[in-house]
């Protein structure tokens, strides 16, 4: 396959399936309060156009607030269960047990503390997201190879040495890694929780939609929410291959 | 002289455990190296040679006995010796040079002038890795490099800071034929010109033989030494010496040795 192909191979099916689906929705003449075709899910993002604009920027910044808020805890947990042996036996099960709980059962919860608004949101999107990172960078610190560590033992180097030279550098590949798996989960966090407990965002603007039968525009609302969520996992992969390019020199 | 490194009596077991059981990974080891030594260890599979790299270097305290550096007690990692295994160890994300320069980020006094003298260490780091036939690969990073290439690279990490101390843990066991060969010279032209003291752990009885001037054979577990013999072929010694009778009747002698530890 050329690399032109490759390319643009993303690009083609998306035309195609966008086709397919309006050539669907026209031949059956399928009702829009069903299953409304990509050009009347058009026609609607065209019209709510500056409502669309106002709730997609609202679930983006909280969103990417939580998310900061994970990757600042995600990775100092990480590195405090990644470094002592005592904290990885110690904190792991809890954290798994935690892990294992729907970040969504929370957003009732967080509503009484928070309010109804940006709190819960930005919270449930930090819950959902931050246990990825938090592995991934204990991961990379735990699988140091034994040989480094006595090269470096014997040069005097204390146990933060190790890990500031080697564990984080190391850990990196996992840590970009995690942050596309994370975002993505950040963003169905902060839907839901808009779904719940919200006037605003996107996830408001589902339910609003719904509810009054605009299927269009709740189409909308997910197309775009789908657009926020690729993008900046796109972005993220880009970060990736431009600081650990040395760790994917295989797909060269 | 006092001995540069002095083991008496020397025994290791991994845990108190296995301590009181009486299982040692060496057991009773007792020997001296002079300074300037080029020493290599040969043995069978899990006779204890690596622990007995991890006791010099101070990484593992002896469960009895003394082991002594300089005439000193040895109570925790020494910080005079460099190091390099079989398996290369660079750092992936590191260029050729920055790697080799790593050590003089973490070992005093060069740690915390580091950075002032970085143009100095650059030089010298390039000079070490023109001595193992690397010039020009300074910017390359490991994985543009083949094994030996690697190894060679590995071995001026061990050597950049110049430490009295080369502990190498079968550093040339991966490699093919031709290629351990060369770095045997390599190995051989560095010690001859900067004697520091060696430590190699090998397999290899032709290495062993080829480079060493004292070599131990070790027993299986727990790890004994079982003789100590003296390499008195003349040097600077050619690849052409791994030929002759004289040669070919050391190794033979050792690996008559090596097969008695066996069968016992």
């Amino acid at each position: 396959m050329t690399r032109f192909a490759e390319r643009t191979a993303p690009f083609a099916l998306l035309v195609a399936v966008i086709a397919l689906w309006e050539i669907i929705c026209r031949v059956f003449n399928v009702s829009e309060f069903i299953f409304p075709s990509p050009s009347q899910i058009l026609q609607a993002t065209i019209d709510y156009a500056p409502v669309i604009a106002g709730h997609a920027w609202r679930t983006f910044w909280v969103t990417m607030t939580g998310f900061g808020i994970s990757i600042v805890v995600g990775v100092l947990l990480g590195f405090l269960i990644g470094s002592s042996r005592m904290a990885y036996t110690a904190v792991y099960p809890l954290m798994t047990a935690f892990n294992a709980l729907p970040k969504a059962a929370f957003v009732p919860v967080l509503v009484v503390w928070f309010g109804i608004g940006i709190g819960p949101a930005m919270l449930t999107a930090f819950l959902i997201s931050f246990f990825p990172i938090m592995v991934n960078i204990a991961t990379g610190l735990a699988t140091l190879e034994p040989e480094l560590e006595d090269v470096l033992r014997v040069l005097g180097a204390k146990r933060m040495d190790v890990l500031m030279k080697v564990g984080l550098p190391r850990s990196m590949p996992y840590f970009f890694a995690s942050l596309k798996v994370a975002i993505t989960l950040a963003f169905v966090g902060s839907t839901v929780s808009e779904m719940n407990a919200s006037n605003e965002g996107i996830g408001y603007l589902l339910v609003s939609a719904g509810s009054s039968m605009k299927m269009p525009l709740a189409f909308s609302g997910l197309m775009v929410i789908g657009v926020m969520a690729m993008a900046m996992y796109e972005l993220f992969a880009v970060i990736e291959k431009r600081t650990t390019a040395w760790a994917h020199r295989g797909q060269r | 002289m006092t001995p540069f490194v002095d083991f008496q009596h020397v025994s290791l077991a991994y845990t108190d455990a296995l301590a009181r059981a009486g299982e040692y990974a060496v057991e009773d080891v007792t020997l001296s190296i002079t300074q300037g030594e080029f020493v290599a260890i040969v043995g069978p599979s899990g006779c204890g040679k690596s622990t007995f790299m991890k006791l010099t270097t101070g990484l593992k305290m002896a469960t009895r006995g003394s082991v002594k550096v300089e005439g000193q007690p040895v109570t925790g990692p020494l910080k005079i010796a460099g190091m390099a295994f079989q398996a290369p160890t660079l750092l992936p994300w590191r260029t050729t040079i920055d790697n080799i320069l790593l050590p003089l980020e973490i070992v005093e006094p060069h740690r915390s002038t580091f950075r002032a003298k970085r143009d100095e260490h650059m030089a010298r780091a390039s000079k070490l890795l023109a001595t193992v036939g690397l010039s020009g690969y300074e910017d390359k990073f490991p994985w543009e490099l083949s094994g030996g290439m690697q190894q060679r690279a590995s071995l001026c990490r061990a050597l950049i800071h110049e430490p009295k101390m080369l502990l190498l843990d079968e550093p040339f066991g991966a490699l093919d034929a031709f290629t351990r060969e060369e770095l045997w010279c390599v190995l051989r032209d560095l010690w001859t010109e900067q004697r520091f003291n060696v430590i190699l752990v090998t397999h290899d009885l032709r290495e062993a033989v080829f480079l060493a001037d004292t070599v131990y054979v070790m027993s299986k577990r727990p790890g004994r030494i079982l003789s100590r013999r003296e390499v008195e072929l003349p040097r600077p010694r050619e690849l052409e010496t791994t030929y002759t009778d004289e040669f070919n009747r050391i190794v033979l002698e050792l690996r008559t040795q090596i097969g008695h530890v066996r069968s016992t």
